[in-house]
């Protein structure tokens, strides 16, 4: 199983790690038991995630996906940053090797975490955006693999 | 001023690779390199064959079968050779299974096995078989009542590993196997990862069987042995010709048969002196890591372990990161954490010496070889810290033990012998 270069990059050399101290929401996802957990902090001003900052328990993939997926959501309208698939972070490290593909799940749903609180908070949840948080309900193992020990917890 | 994670990772680059993965596999050694190369040139002959190119092969595989035998202090009749030590190890179990079957369908093993164990008790499970799989201690160690208590009159088969491939553990292996002999139960035990590193005579250990692989000592990949003492019958795993005496079909690798013979008997000439050394290198790791490194527990016995083998779990880290820096920065080593495996459970053994999966998924395996050295240790001590720091300044959990919302399970100056009950209570 061999990385690519930009996944290697993201890294040894994440972007945005940390955390937001002001952050408008934040999101956690994962669990330590699987062995990868992820907390996004955001940053929104007038529906505009100006910041997003991550902090990542995992392997190679789960860090890179988050560095990658605070690169991509920053700059955008909450409601584009919830059009930011897992497919489109994993395209953008120019691809993950198909066993860590749920890695990129992860990211995806930790963004999600983070906005759906936030969209709640402020009253802003309609049923067109509800629709969209599906992939919270979901375990990012067991969309992919049979064998995910999570649910065996 | 102390290096910085940066300044350490771009020096690196010009620094030789340093090995700390003889578990996974060995360099060969020179000798043997020359050893191979020479009788691929000069002697290609099938040992089956009738006339001078074939004679000259089987007296080359009759004499490295009879110098592996004076190796192990057995009969040149009690060796026969296979592809790997996960050959050996299949057929010794179920050939076991498949020839004494209507004798029983019990067989017996531990839960800390190789996956060539393992895997084969599956595999005789779903043809039928009882397979009573023994749990280890916290250190990894079987206590050897457990065998006697758990055999039947239907016992077959015993097999314990003699050491564990992650942890290192050694297991009494003479005792286990005195108490199948007492019960009339054949005993394999599989001795990939001890043969080279510690006295390894099948007839002290009261062994039946014993399995060996030539890569791990510094012979090629492609080799293995199976120590199979005289009478005791078993089936075929390899169908074909009359090759080793009729019990293990396909024409006979005899360069790497000869290669394993020079490299085990090579390795028997250095072994007080390499375990010495290498317990010596060793025990500086472990005690260099605990104590540099905060919340950080060693894995296995503190010394009923081999001389080349360390397992540490970090706390509120990750395995497969640590790797990736690692190699960064020129090391490679392995990890038990779920993310390195095909399959993404965490490694069986670190979960049979009851750590929680998330202290499982932060270990690391540095194993030692011929060729580690004092001074590979010294950079490791300096690097390993500032590769485990960087991990955990990106861990929210370690911000949240930080914030005192999260426990630790490993207490800030680690532990040499911990044992954990339970985990962050975490659910999903």
């Amino acid at each position: 199983m061999q990385y690519s270069d930009k996944v290697l990059d993201h890294f040894m050399n994440p972007r945005n790690m940390g955390e937001i101290e002001d952050a408008t929401t934040s999101g956690t996802v994962g669990n330590p038991v699987c062995g990868d957990i992820m907390k996004m902090d955001l940053k929104i001003v007038d529906n505009i995630i100006v910041d997003a900052k991550f902090k990542t328990f995992g392997c190679g993939s789960a860090i890179a996906t988050s560095s990658m997926a605070t690169e991509m959501i920053i700059g955008l309208t909450t409601d584009e940053a919830l059009d930011v698939t897992n497919k489109a972070v994993a395209e953008a490290l120019d691809g993950l090797p198909p066993v860590k593909m749920h890695c990129s799940v992860l990211a995806e749903q930790a963004v999600k975490k983070a906005l759906e609180s936030y969209y709640i908070r402020e009253g802003l949840m309609t049923p067109e955006r509800a629709k969209k948080f599906a992939i919270l309900g979901q375990c990012e193992h067991e969309e992919n693999y049979e064998h995910c020990g999570c649910s065996d917890e | 001023m102390n290096s910085t994670f940066e300044e350490r990772m771009r020096e690196s680059v010009n620094r030789p690779r340093i090995y700390f993965d003889h578990a996974a596999t060995t360099l060969p050694r020179p000798e043997v390199i020359d050893t191979v190369a020479t009788l691929l040139k000069e002697s290609y002959g099938n040992p089956s064959s009738f006339y001078q190119e074939g004679h000259r092969a089987a007296e080359l595989l009759e004499d490295a079968r009879a110098r592996i035998a004076a190796c192990l202090d057995v009969h040149p009749e009690e060796i026969f050779f296979t592809s790997c030590g996960t050959e050996s190890d299949n057929w010794a179990i179920k050939g076991t299974a498949d020839a004494h079957r209507r004798r029983g369908r019990h067989i017996i093993t531990t839960t800390i096995e190789h996956h060539a164990v393992l895997h084969s008790m599956e595999a005789l499970e779903r043809e039928g078989f009882d397979v009573t799989y023994l749990d280890v201690d916290h250190r990894g160690i079987l206590e050897p009542e457990k065998v006697r208590e758990a055999l039947r009159d239907d016992t077959i088969l015993v097999s314990v590993m003699m050491a564990n491939n992650e942890i290192g553990t050694i297991q009494p292996i003479k005792v286990i196997g005195s108490i199948c002999r007492e019960a009339g139960v054949l005993f394999h035990s599989d001795g990939v990862q001890a043969l080279g590193a510690i006295p390894v005579y099948p007839n002290e250990l009261n062994a039946d069987m014993m399995s060996f692989s030539g890569h791990k000592l510094y012979a090629p990949k492609g080799i293995g042995l199976l120590y199979k003492r005289k009478g005791v019958r078993i089936d075929r795993l390899i169908d074909g010709g009359a090759q080793e005496k009729r019990q293990r079909g396909g024409t006979e690798n005899v360069t790497y048969a000869v290669a394993l013979a020079k490299a085990l008997e090579m390795s028997l000439a250095d072994m007080e002196k390499e375990s010495k050394r290498q317990t010596a290198l060793r025990d500086r790791l472990i005690h260099g890591v605990i104590e540099r490194i905060p919340h950080t527990k060693l894995n296995g016995h503190a010394t009923e372990r081999l001389p080349n083998n360390a397992n540490f779990s970090f706390e509120f880290i990750e395995g497969e990161s640590i790797l990736l820096f690692l190699d960064k920065f020129g090391y490679a080593c392995s990890s038990g954490s779920a993310c390195t495996s095909a399959s993404l459970d965490p490694s069986h053994v670190l979960l049979a010496i009851g750590l929680p999966a998330e202290i499982a998924h932060g270990s690391l395996r540095v194993t030692l070889g011929i060729d580690s050295t004092d001074e590979q240790i010294n950079h490791f001590l300096i690097d390993l810290p500032l590769i485990v720091e960087r991990l955990r300044d990106m861990s929210p959990l370690y911000s949240d033990y930080k914030r005192g919302v999260l426990p630790s399970l490993i207490p800030e100056e680690g532990s040499l012998d911990l044992e954990i009950a339970g985990g962050y209570g975490w659910s999903s």
